[in-house]
């Protein structure tokens, strides 16, 4: 993983408008929006630019820097990652910077998924922030007529040898008409920045602890009136009869509406439309999967595995069978829209990670032209990939459009859990061939459930079918990651009538764990230790750095009570790459406590190292539930948990008592970050389980 | 309807509810006090905490009936104007918050835990039955025993 600092320039142009304002296409390659001037060209003429495909950074006459960003936040920290970008190479006070989200726009890129967003913003951020510091400059400049190499910026001011001082908030409509800076619009070198890299706090944390942080359901805007849904008992399930008189007959009821996936009560407060959804009279028909349990879907999945084919002669297996269950998203926030939908236009409130396509989907499902529909972007409170589609929306815009009022649309935590989505259930066969002491051929087989409707494209809540997660890369098994010889992998599916979707770490979370497992059993296979042996068989440098620092840090190898162990596991992937080391109390098997994880990633350049680390404590969470306690299960076509009472997901009593992260001087293009722990996380929980118990466990979660 | 009168962070409320409408709805859709946040409505998520009396509890399964006469204090209400309790500016030190939906009932438990016990274990910590999605326990961990320090 040889790194080097990519010299790719970024266009940055400029905006016309009365306080200076600059523009970075998002993408290296974007051609120059229209409208809009390239800084470096010929032209002194100022248009006026549109924000499609941009970021867009203005100062304003009260000194704040304002980028609004086309990218969402859902704890990810990514509006502070961005604002120290923008800190660094404005010098401004991190207090300065703000980042509101940007809302559904035409063009460009406004995705936020694949661990993509501090990558793919790193460039144009810095380019832009540059740019507007060398107009600054040039405008104190001139105002001062002292040369422009003689003046330097710090907490958003200009200021000159003799002391005089300007904020960048009084120097902006002089540096709106700056064409051609008088210095340097380069980014600073690595060796000078002193914001990028430094653990920094998030710039909304006052906000939350206060209860000042608005998401979805806080908003009181266009006077929406609360609503929630009858769901049908099973996936897919569809109103057979409705009498809804009694309902309507309760106070506070404004309407009842039949929509695709049940069936809607609008009233004055979530109180007045819960009793209301509950005095529904409805008969249900089963949905398509009425028929399935988990004991079939497993069965299919088992039969939909391609299969292994012949081992090499002279070689001798390492392998087995592993099964993952179905996973809620979950997130603390369950989904929520509010939408106020009229004849003409129509506007949306809710947190998207692809407020672009959900525009399209609304503007089709509600009869109206996309340029109609504005989609206002806000917080999540998290997502895990459950905010790339818009089920909500797309059922609050079409009661709103059917009541004739504004609606705040919200599932409860029952719909979440019951309703989707969910990461797919999978089952994997991998063998390991080894001959002389050496892994010769490593093979892994798998097969998981996909989203298949009668009705293409469309799921039972309306939304569209998950995305394709993995943005064309190669299978885990093929990314070369360990000397295992001949490496190959292909996989099958089960189409299922249930709402899936790309869950933290895709595809990774599954395979690379069960592969990590795999290696463990290859070392003891070769009577090896797990560090040891995966020292001399991981091909890159970097992982293998972050192995040796877990194993170091975390004192691998040290003596543990009967009942405990440790684990470890590594992962690469997004340009990143991670080795977790965990220690686990398993003298109640049933009852195991994860007591210890230390973790090691090198992600390049790490902007916020505190953030980083952050992600790293999320994913061992994530591991340590998805392996031990937290899945969800099919009966009879329903799933059968309903909270966080019977989704059992980490409390603090499953918490790791010691967590420490470990992050990599290494420099460099940042890579991905916000998914990388998970795999690494599960594999080292599932290793030292299986250390800690001399058992091997092939189903997750192990409580399953 | 009849009409229910409480402290609400310091001040007195009167609302008109049903007398079985839970606390979390009256804060949040007839007074617009959304601090506390629906997780569940089953009082098993606990997003929704907040104090009744002094002590912790869930508004999405108290009644608002329960509360009356009471005094009600939400994530809102903890700081004393613009100085944060020092929960807060342990979380603020810690930077625990990732998403943060869960952090007004995750500071308004853990201020609830140092108020009964001002040196909890992790024996105590472990029993905080709040969920963090986004696995934020390690850094909430250390702030209630750096919030217990300076308190």
């Amino acid at each position: 993983m040889a790194r080097q600092l990519s010299r790719r320039r970024f266009i940055v142009h400029t905006l016309a408008a009365s306080t200076l304002t600059v523009a970075a296409p998002l993408g290296c390659d974007a051609s120059p929006a229209e409208g809009a001037e390239p800084t470096s060209g010929p032209s002194d003429v100022l248009v006026t630019g549109t924000d499609d495909e941009m970021l867009v950074l203005e100062v304003t006459a009260a000194n704040k820097v304002v980028v609004r960003l086309p990218r969402v936040e859902v704890g990810q920290g990514i509006t502070t990652a961005v604002a120290m970008m923008i800190a660094e190479e404005l010098d401004a006070r991190l207090a300065d910077v703000e980042i509101p989200l940007a809302e559904a726009r035409t063009r460009g890129n406004q995705f936020t998924g694949g661990s993509n967003s501090v990558g793919s913003l790193y460039g144009p951020a810095r380019a832009l922030a540059a740019t507007a510091r060398a107009k600054l400059v040039t405008a104190a400049s001139r105002r001062w007529h002292v040369p422009p190499g003689k003046l330097h910026t710090r907490d958003t001011m200009v200021v000159a040898p003799d002391g005089r001082t300007a904020m960048f908030g009084s120097l902006t409509a002089a540096a709106a008409r700056i064409h051609r800076p008088a210095v340097s619009t380069d980014p600073k070198p690595a060796s000078r920045h002193r914001v990028i890299g430094r653990p920094t706090s998030r710039i909304d944390a006052r906000d939350i602890v206060t209860g000042r942080a608005k998401y979805t359901g806080d908003l009181a805007v266009a006077g929406a009136k609360p609503t929630v849904v009858a769901r049908p008992p099973t996936l897919g399930g569809k109103v057979r009869s409705l009498d809804d008189r009694a309902a309507r007959a309760l106070p506070g009821v404004h309407a009842v509406v039949r929509i695709e996936g049940g069936v809607a009560v609008v009233a004055d407060t979530f109180h007045h439309a819960f009793k209301a959804r509950d005095a529904l009279r409805i008969t249900w028909s089963p949905g398509p999967l009425a028929a399935l349990s988990d004991v079939d879907v497993r069965a299919r999945l088992r039969a939909a595995v391609p299969p292994l084919g012949t081992p090499l002669l002279g070689t001798r297996q390492v392998g087995g069978e592993f099964e993952f269950a179905f996973v809620g998203h979950a997130p603390m926030e369950v989904l929520t829209a509010v939408a106020d939908v009229r004849e003409h236009s129509a506007e949306i409130w809710f947190s998207s990670q692809t407020p672009m396509d959900a525009r399209d989907t609304i503007a089709s499902a509600t009869g109206l032209p996309a340029s109609k529909v504005r989609v206002h972007v806000l917080r999540g409170g998290g997502s895990f990939g459950r905010r790339l589609t818009y089920d909500a929306a797309v059922e609050a815009a079409l009661v709103s459009k059917a009541a004739r009022r504004p609606v705040k649309l919200m599932w409860s935590r029952s719909d979440d859990m019951r309703h989707g989505r969910m990461r797919p259930a999978s089952h994997h066969r991998i063998r390991a061939s080894h001959a002389g002491g050496r892994v010769v051929a490593f093979t892994h087989m798998t097969a998981s459930v996909s989203e298949s409707y009668e009705k293409p494209g469309v799921t039972a809540q309306g939304g569209v079918t998950a995305m394709g997660a993995r943005a064309g890369g190669p299978l885990p098994s093929d990314s070369g990651l360990y000397n295992f010889g001949r490496v190959s992998g292909d996989s099958g599916s089960v189409g299922l009538a249930m709402p899936l979707g790309a869950w933290r770490s895709v595809d990774s979370g599954t395979m690379r764990t069960a592969e990590e497992i795999v290696v463990d059993d290859i070392a003891r296979s070769l009577g090896q230790d797990p560090v040891a042996f995966r020292r001399t068989t991981l091909r890159g440098k970097a992982v293998r750095a972050v192995l040796d620092r877990v194993a170091d840090a975390g004192h691998w190898g040290r003596s543990m009570p009967d009942g405990h162990a440790q684990g470890v596991a590594v992962h690469e992937e997004y340009g990143s790459c991670v080795a977790c080391l965990v220690e686990i109390d398993a003298r109640d098997p049933k009852n195991p406590r994860v007591t210890k994880v230390v973790m090691a990633a090198d992600v390049g350049t790490a902007v916020n190292p505190r953030g980083l680390e952050a992600q790293l404590m999320g994913t061992a969470v994530d591991g340590i539930s998805t392996v031990l306690t937290a899945g969800l299960h099919l009966d009879r076509g329903a799933v059968r948990e309903g909270s966080f009472a019977d989704f059992h997901w980490a409390r603090h009593r499953h918490a790791p008592l010691h967590f420490e992260a470990h992050i990599m001087p290494s420099g460099g293009d940042p890579g991905g970050a916000g998914e990388l722990g998970v795999p690494a996380a599960a594999g080292a929980v599932a290793n030292a389980y299986a250390r800690a118990t001399g058992t091997r466990p092939r189903r997750f979660p192990i409580s399953f | 309807m009849p009409s229910y009168s409480f402290v609400l962070n310091g001040k007195q409320v009167t609302v008109e509810a049903p007398a079985d409408m839970p606390l979390l709805w009256v804060l949040r859709d007839l007074l617009e006090v959304t601090g506390p946040k629906y997780g569940c409505g089953v009082g098993v998520c606990r997003a929704c905490t907040s104090h009744l009396d002094g002590a912790e509890f869930q508004p999405c399964v108290v009644p608002v009936a329960d509360c009356a006469s009471r005094e009600v204090t939400t994530i809102e209400g903890l700081a004393d104007g613009d100085r944060l309790h020092p929960v807060q500016q342990a979380w603020l030190d810690c930077d625990v918050s990732q998403c943060g939906f869960c952090q007004p009932g995750q500071i308004m438990a853990a201020a609830a835990l140092l108020k009964k016990t001002p040196n909890p274990t992790d024996t105590d910590i472990d029993r905080i039955e709040n969920v963090c999605r986004c696995g934020t326990y390690s850094r909430i961990r250390e702030a209630i025993k750096k919030a217990s320090v300076q308190g």
